[in-house]
């Protein structure tokens, strides 16, 4: 086997990899409807909405301090 | 004074929104004579031949592209962080000395460079590098904003209130590492005076002039890998950034899809680094690396009009608004040129396609869909809603905007559609041949036929760039006299006057 052949399945391998890893991806997302951090997706959407710095935070960086 | 609440600061942003303007105008400007150079030769010595120097295309082309994406959009993209992440982050530049220090400090270094490179442009001190014609001192110099820029970005982060990073962020990080890496690797450079012959004896060159330190086909690879890839981190990227916050925000409306904007992102950020070898179709590089980046061109359009979609959809069920604001309706038709030129992209980086558009004039009518349509509509729609909350004044005046957007939109489809037809006219015209293989044409026959076409676009040109000082006109009035409004009127639409 020379290099361009391995070039070649190296490079087909990588494609199948980010393939499979960006399908997973669109799978993760839409199978759930909540994130890591028990926020619905969507909720994301008021960190625009709700931007003044009197609103409250949609998830605040002090609740997970006082975890 | 301890007692007064904390508002969001926006100092640094209201020095780049001046920019924005200002660089616009000089940019649009350059490129509108330049149009009617084209159409028409002799605007090349119009200040005399003893000036041509100053005036002709050559010397003037890089510093409108130049003041174009360096000036006008760059600029653009430092105003909306300077407001954008402080909103979505909730937190105050006020409330860090450093950040304040740091946001001004690159404005001023930003200002510093603007002019160092129109004045080097204009002498004619150049690399000759498309789109990083800056000679290394300017290079340098731009790093170091950038490094500022970026520590604008992570310190702002560093402080924030919401833990979760609101999409444009992530599409801001992006543009910050994109450019980073981009200009870093392309702008690798000696001076002249350090080179030296094949036989190791020094050539006395000078200490301003540099040469890249790649050479003949890996040169162009990492120059297009560069040049597509400021496409992709200066005018999508960061441009996506901004209507993800400016349109749900205006329109009230939550994103049609949290979700979506997430897989875009990602399918965007994987696919775009390798589509600039579309490029270099039919040209010496490697033919899996132009197939490659006719591959990558076409699957570029899923990420895209993924975002396009996503914000056509956050409108569902709203449309009346577009009829009603002409805020919103410079926002719908951007999206709208976004899918349109991310189409019409793909289509060029076909082979087959490629080798009629290949160096005619619809490349340059595709550049401009893009930027005119797109990047310009974004921009300007951006700083109309940033103005009055940044200076809690109404919009002087609805009409004039609606105006505006008329006069603009008839300028980017006077300039896409002659560039369409010039375009393909030249491409078939350089291919005629007859049956032994003649050509059919002469260069100069291509020249005539054009001629009506360079001329509809100059105009095209002008009228956007009338529309660019109305524009300039409402935001400086909008500043000095428009009627004071409360905090309470600036929740979603922009309140503005007749």
């Amino acid at each position: 086997m020379n290099i361009a052949e391995l070039q070649a399945y190296g490079y087909f391998a990588l494609t199948a990899i980010l393939v499979v890893v960006l399908y997973g991806y669109i799978y993760h997302l839409y199978s759930k409807r909540e994130d890591a951090n028990g926020h619905d997706y969507e909720e994301y959407s008021n960190i625009a909405l709700k931007d003044d710095i009197t609103d409250a935070p949609v998830s605040a960086i002090s609740d997970d301090k006082e975890k | 004074m301890e007692n007064r609440p904390l508002e969001y600061d926006y100092t640094v942003a209201k020095m780049f929104m001046l920019t924005t303007i200002l660089l616009g105008i000089v940019g649009m400007l350059i490129g509108v004579i330049l149009a009617f150079q084209l159409a028409f030769p002799e605007v090349n010595t119009i200040l005399g031949s003893g000036l041509a120097e100053y005036t002709n295309f050559s010397r003037l082309r890089p510093l409108h592209t130049d003041a174009v994406i360096f000036g006008f959009t760059l600029s653009g993209i430092f105003a909306t962080w300077y407001y954008v992440g402080q909103r979505v982050l909730k937190v105050s530049m006020a409330e860090s000395g450093f950040l304040m220090f740091i946001g001004k400090l690159h404005f001023w270094l930003y200002l510093v460079g603007v002019v160092a490179v129109v004045v080097t442009l204009f002498m004619g001190i150049t690399t000759s590098k498309e789109y990083a014609e800056f000679e290394w001192p300017i290079d340098i110099a731009i790093v170091v904003v950038w490094v500022l820029f970026g520590i604008s970005l992570f310190g702002l982060i560093g402080i924030r209130r919401e833990k979760s990073l609101y999409i444009s962020v992530w599409y801001y990080i992006a543009t910050f590492l994109g450019i980073a890496m981009l200009y870093l690797f392309n702008n690798m450079e000696i001076p002249t005076m350090l080179a030296t012959a094949p036989d190791g004896s020094a050539v006395g060159g000078s200490w301003m002039h540099s040469v890249s330190m790649y050479a003949g086909t890996n040169d162009a690879l990492v120059q297009w890998w560069y040049g597509h890839n400021a496409v992709a981190f200066g005018f999508t990227v960061p441009i996506v950034a901004m209507i993800y916050y400016f349109l749900p925000k205006e329109s009230g409306q939550a994103i049609y899809s949290y979700k979506l904007s997430l897989l875009s992102f990602w399918g965007l950020m994987f696919v775009y680094l390798w589509a600039g070898g579309h490029h270099l179709l039919f040209s010496t590089v490697p033919d899996w690396m132009q197939t490659m980046g006719s591959i990558f061109s076409v699957i570029l359009i899923l990420p895209s009009w993924g975002s396009a979609i996503n914000m056509l959809l956050t409108m569902k069920g709203e449309w009346q608004q577009v009829a009603a604001s002409p805020l919103i309706k410079f926002m719908v038709l951007g999206s709208t040129f976004y899918m349109f030129s991310t189409l019409e992209g793909p289509i060029q980086a076909i082979k087959s396609v490629n080798a009629i558009a290949h160096f005619t004039d619809w490349i340059v009518g595709h550049v401009h869909d893009g930027v005119l349509g797109w990047v310009g509509f974004m921009i300007m729609a951006a700083l109309y809603h940033m103005a009055p909350r940044v200076f809690k004044k109404e919009i002087y005046s609805k009409s004039l905007m609606a105006t505006q957007f008329w006069i603009q939109t008839l300028g980017v489809v006077l300039y896409f559609t002659s560039m369409w037809i010039a375009g393909i006219t030249q491409g078939m015209m350089w291919r005629a041949h007859d049956e032994f293989g003649n050509l059919a044409y002469s260069f100069i026959d291509t020249v005539t036929v054009l001629h009506p076409y360079y001329t509809i676009r100059g105009v095209g040109g002008l009228l956007y760039l009338v529309g660019f000082l109305m524009f300039a006109y409402n935001i400086y009035k909008t500043m000095t006299s428009g009627r004071k409004v409360e905090e309470s009127e600036l929740q979603n639409a922009s309140p503005m006057g007749a």
